[in-house]
Formats: structure tokens, sequence, C-alpha cells
């Protein structure tokens, strides 16, 4: 047991999982006769070794932040929106599609068209389930699983049947977008070695200043944080309940759709067949509950995930050892997020040792009993 | 092709993708009546795939045709002992039960398919030799009419899920363990009370949940993927838990709605060979249970359904 003052407990928590997490990774490793050492030294040089690997790392962060940053909106409404990657693919094929259709309209004019159009799409991706919840109150983690999986074939379907013919160069992917509407900028791609980074890096640090101003400086992001910790008394305060739910479900969907768009016009440039569901949806979770839903902690957790990820690609061809292994290290992160309570017993409270500090979502716990009696919407 | 013939594709392929969404929908409610949400329960279902079909590689030879039937149980063992994850972490270290159930969501196709690469040195398995195939029901497949469609060339598999989820209804509405199990998961204070252990209730509708999710996943393992690859589960184990809000955490209703979804599942699979169906694009085929299970969830549950602890921590020391 060791004592500390809460803002060091705060930080050691996530430290504490981040470790934790390695180790789990290391045992499977060794368990398995591989190198842990080697393993996640490969994973250092993958993604931070060359100009090359950390303007990768730079550019996997992107749209992490974005996802990320839409987790957390929504989880301060006291929402578990886990429908992210659907609603960024959503944001992704709706920019793809606007820039392919005018292809030659002025740059200042078509980028920003494109990446509103994925902002749109994220968005009414989001209001469905936030809109279902509202007035009908069906479990929101419900809904937007199922919604995953609509968006993963619709956009299978859009792309291949309902696009003009034109826009394709195959049955698998679109044709690249025009360089008027790319994120992708020179000098940026040769100061890092001519890797994939892009413009939305700048965006991604834009939105993350912006949603810190949105949830601690206006009226908007006040009733979403008083909604999230007790709705019943924001009804009280005279704030409707049913328009910040929708309203906060409508910018975590617009942050998530605009994750796509930085794939989309950032990374790849066009739009190719998911067989499964957005890798950045699911991580975007990851990295906000690590980041505790903080600016700077999603900011940094953001970058961590990268570097798993670009690492790990180092990591399976420098050390042999498959790439899923940064999937467990990332899942067992979150495990040890997740039992705070436990870890935060490790560190006691130098202040007040014997009162409890609240937990983030406190409103879910006090309010499940009475809602779900009343609304019978939840799993 | 005669009705009769047309009548028997749907149902017998009805059958055979309702069968996991059984058994997993079945686990779920052992687990929410016991007021643990187990959003992890397509997890559940990728470890049962994959020991599964690992265990059937393994010993297919020497088992026979015995094989995929104790493949299921192992797939049911390995589902517990994975639970017993989100056991711990939600009875005992009072994690939020979405994060720890998503926590086994994101481990569980990165560790199979780590297992895979770690055992095979590749990314998916070979096809496995023994699968749970068509049965035909000694004299009730001579009925005429109904022996076609329900007896002859089915999957006896979803014979053994209905009895099973009879089963579980009596075990969970006629027996003291189900009245403990529920009185857990709806107020938990007053059943500590009067003298009922809620962690150890509560661990067994948790590891319940395991056992039956691993058989599910196993199960569609060996009727319908024949291997085990990241795609294997997609999306199984979410549709299970929509058919346990559409039952209504009731066993019975549960299966029911399961097989309305596997119903739902198997069109798309099928729907080219029905006349009228395949004209509908698939995608509108494709979607339609994940649709359905929205629409459903906003028009036809009623109010009040869920146990009313479910989804809470219980701190003893309260």
């Amino acid at each position: 047991m060791i004592k500390v003052n809460s803002t060091t407990r705060k930080i050691l928590i996530p430290l504490f999982s981040i470790l934790a997490g390695f180790l789990v990774g290391a045992i499977i490793m060794l368990f398995y006769s591989y190198d842990p050492l080697q393993a996640y030294g490969s994973m250092i040089q993958g993604s931070l070794g060359s100009t090359v690997s950390i303007g990768e790392t730079l550019r996997q962060a992107t749209p992490l932040i974005f996802t990320a940053l839409g987790f957390s909106v929504a989880n301060s409404a006291g929402f578990f929106n886990i429908g992210l990657s659907g609603q960024a693919l959503a944001g992704w094929v709706a920019s793809i599609w606007v820039a392919l259709a005018f292809p030659d309209l002025p740059t200042f004019v078509l980028l920003p068209l494109a990446i509103i159009a994925g902002a749109l799409a994220g968005a009414i991706m989001g209001a469905i389930p936030g809109f279902l919840r509202a007035f009908f109150g069906t479990s929101e983690v419900i809904v937007t699983i199922m919604l995953n999986y609509v968006a993963l074939y619709l956009s299978t379907y859009l792309m291949q049947e309902v696009m003009p013919a034109h826009f394709r160069s195959s049955q698998d992917a679109t044709k690249m977008i025009s360089h008027h509407a790319t994120l992708h900028v020179d000098w940026l791609s040769h100061m890092f070695g001519d890797s994939r980074i892009h413009f939305g890096l700048f965006l991604a640090l834009i939105a993350l200043v912006a949603v810190w101003l949105l949830m601690k400086k206006t009226t908007l992001g006040f009733e979403i944080r008083s909604v999230g910790l007790n709705p019943f008394a924001s009804e009280y305060a005279g704030m409707s309940s049913k328009k910040t739910i929708i309203m906060s479900m409508v910018i975590s969907g617009t942050l998530a759709g605009l994750g796509g768009v930085m794939e989309g016009l950032g990374t790849y440039q066009n739009f190719f067949i998911q067989t499964a569901s957005m890798s950045i949806g699911f991580d975007g979770m990851a990295v906000s509950l690590l980041g505790s839903g903080s600016s700077l902690g999603i900011l940094l957790s953001a970058l961590l995930f990268s570097i798993l990820q670009i690492g790990g690609l180092g990591m399976q061809t420098g050390a042999g050892v498959p790439f899923e292994i940064v999937s467990i290290v990332t899942a067992s992160i979150i495990f040890f997020v997740g039992i705070d309570y436990v870890i935060s017993k490790l560190f006691k409270n130098k202040d007040n040792a014997n009162k409890k500090l609240p937990k983030t979502p406190i409103a879910k716990e006090v309010v499940t009993e009475e809602k779900d009696a009343q609304e019978g919407g939840r799993l | 092709m005669s009705w009769v013939s047309i009548v028997a594709i749907i149902i017998s392929s009805t059958l055979v993708y309702s069968t996991p969404l059984i058994f997993t929908a079945l686990g779920g409610t052992f687990s929410e009546r016991g007021g643990i949400v187990n959003v992890g329960l397509e997890g559940i279902m990728v470890m049962g795939a994959f020991s599964s079909v690992v265990f059937n590689l393994a010993f297919a030879e020497s088992l026979g045709r015995a094989t995929p039937w104790i493949a299921a149980l192992v797939g049911g063992v390995v589902g517990v002992i994975f639970s017993l994850l989100h056991a711990v972490a939600t009875i005992n270290f009072r994690a939020d039960h979405i994060i720890s159930g998503t926590v086994m969501n994101l481990m569980a196709p990165a560790l199979g398919v780590f297992l895979v690469k770690a055992m095979y040195g590749k990314g998916q398995t070979d096809n496995i030799l023994q699968n749970f195939g068509y049965f035909s029901f000694p004299g009730l497949s001579k009925i005429p009419v109904l022996g076609p469609i329900f007896f002859k060339d089915t999957s006896l598999m979803a014979y053994v899920a209905i009895l099973v989820a009879i089963f579980a209804w009596w075990l969970m509405f006629k027996t003291k363990f189900g009245l403990r199990l529920r009185s857990v998961g709806e107020n938990p204070q007053a059943a500590d009370t009067l003298g009922i252990n809620v962690y150890g209730y509560r661990y067994a509708g948790v590891l319940i949940s395991g056992f039956l999710g691993g058989i599910g996943g196993a199960v569609f393992a060996q009727s319908i993927a024949g291997n085990f690859s990241i795609g294997t589960i997609v999306g199984q184990g979410f549709i299970s838990m929509a058919a346990m809000i559409f039952g209504k955490w009731n066993p019975i209703g549960a299966m029911g709605a399961a097989l309305f979804f596997g119903f739902a599942q198997s069109l798309s699979i099928i729907g080219g060979q029905l006349p009228g169906i395949n004209k509908i694009p698939s995608v509108y085929l494709l979607i339609a249970p994940y649709i359905l299970t929205i629409l459903v969830l906003v028009f036809f549950l009623g109010k009040a359904t869920a146990p009313k602890a479910d989804g809470t921590n219980y701190i003893k020391s309260k």
C-alpha cells in the first residue's frame, strides 16, 4: 500500500493498468516460447524507430483521437456508444462518395464539403440510437451494436450497387479521390519520410481542444454532464434530458464520423470493402476509457495505442510474434482500467484515507434501478 | 419444388441457425436473472468455437461420430473458464458490467487467433472432419408431410437445445435454485438478509452462461462454420443477447426469439433457393436480423421486464 494524493492516484491507476496489460502479454508470449523482450523491443523500434514509423504512428493516432472523443462525449451523458465503428464507417463512405462525385471542385470547397458529409453521416448514425433511447427507452448498447452490422453490410451494398459504376475501380474498391479532396499534404509527408501522415492530425488536435471547451465552458456541455450525473435532477432543474441525450449522441456520432473521414480522405484515399467492423471503433472506446475521458488523457492513450498497433506490425516481422498479441494487451489494459476499484486499493489516498473517490459515471449505478423499472430498456 | 420440400428446407435451416443462438441466449438469461449483464456472450462463443474446433481436429480420428458432441462439451467448459474473468471482475472487483463484457469480446478473437497461429502456424484452422451433420429420427421421419418437414435430415442438436430450454425454464421458475438466482438479480440486499449467498448465486449465473455460450459457439463452429478463424463468430453472441431480451429474460421466450432470429439469418443463406425471396437483394436479408432486433426492442418490449438489479454491482458492506 502506497500513500499518494488523489491527483497522483488518478495518474497511477492508468499507468499501473498499462504495465499490467503488457505483463499479461509477456506471460502469454513466454508460455508459447516467444521472447517478450525482443517482441516489445521490436514494437518500439517499429513504431518510433524512424521518421517514417513516427509518421505512421501519428497517422494511426489521428482517427483514434476522434473516435475516443466521440465515446467520451456520449459517456459523459451516461451513454455507452458501442456504435463508433458503424458511425465511422458511415463517415468514411459519405466523405469518399462526395469526393468522387465532385472531383474538380477547388480544394477549399471540396475538402470541407467531403469532411462535412462524413461528419453528417456519422451524426445521423449516432442520432438513431439517441432518439430511440430518448423516446422509447431502448438500450443504446444493443441498438448501436446492431447498427454496426447494418452499417457494415450497407457500406458494401452502397459501394457495389448504388454508387455510379465509374466511381469504382473494381467490385471491391472505389477509385482514388482527386488531389482536391485529400487531406494529404506534401511537406508534412516529406517531413516524416513520405509516410501517410496527413493534415487530419491537426484537425484532431483542434477537436481535442474544441471538445474540452464544449464540455467545460458551454451550457450544452454542462447539460450533458449534468444529465449523465443525474437525469432526474437535471429534469427538475429545467433541462430537457431527451434533447440532451440526442445532442450528446449526435456530437458523438459526428466525431466518430470524422474518425472515418480521416481514414478515407487521409489514410487510404478511397473506400474498399470491409469484412469486419472498423477497428478504430472499439480501439477508440478503449482509448477513451484509458484516458478517463479527458482531452489530455485521450491524446496520450491514443498515442500509446498507435505505438502498440504500428509497433505490432514490426513485432510480427521483427520477432515473429503474431499481431494478435497487441489486441490481447489492449484488452488486458482495459480490463485493469475496469477493475480500478481493486487497483486503487493499492494506492491509499493521502488526503482523505477513508473517503471513497466517486467513479466517473456515478449516475449509472444510482439511477439504473428506478430507470430500468420504468423503461425496461436495459440489457 | 413442392411446397413440402420448400417448407422442409426453411424449417431445417432455421433449426440449424437457431441452435447456437438458443444455447447462448439461454446462457444470457441465467447471467442476467442473477443480475450480471453479459455483453461478453460473443466472446464466450468465440472461445467455445475455438476450443471445440481444436478438440475436433485433434480427436476426430479416435472418437469418430461422437467427436462434435464431446467437443461441444469441451467448448462449454472453456466457456466456463473464460466467463470466470467476467464473474471475478463484476462480482468481486466491482467492474462496470459492460466494460468487462467488452473486454471479453476484444480478448476472445485475439486470443483465439493468436493460439491458432501459435499451434498451427497459420491464421485459420483446417476444416473439421466430424461435424454435427444431419439426422433423421427413426420412425418419426416416415410420418407423411410432418416427417419430411420436422424429422428427416434435420438438426438433432436443435431438438437438444429445445429440451435444454424447457429444462432451463423449469430450473429457473420451479426450483429453489431458480428462485434464489432470481431474487439475487431482483433485490440482492433482501436476498442477502435472508441468508442467500448473493455472490455465490451470481457466480452460478455467470458460469452457467459461460457453459451454454461456449456450447453455442461450439455448435456454430461444428455445424455451420466448419473451422475457426477471425470471421467464425461475427455477431451471433449479440443476436443471442437480443433474443434473450426479446424473450423477456425467460428461457422459453428466449428460445422462441432465437428460433425467430435463426429463421431471419437462414433466409439470407437459403433465400437464393426460394421462389420469391431470391428476387430480394441479399443486403436486405443480411441486415434484416439486426433491423428486426432494433424494431422488436422499440415496439414490442414491454415495460419493466429486466431484473431490477441487473447491471448493478452488489457491495455487501453497504
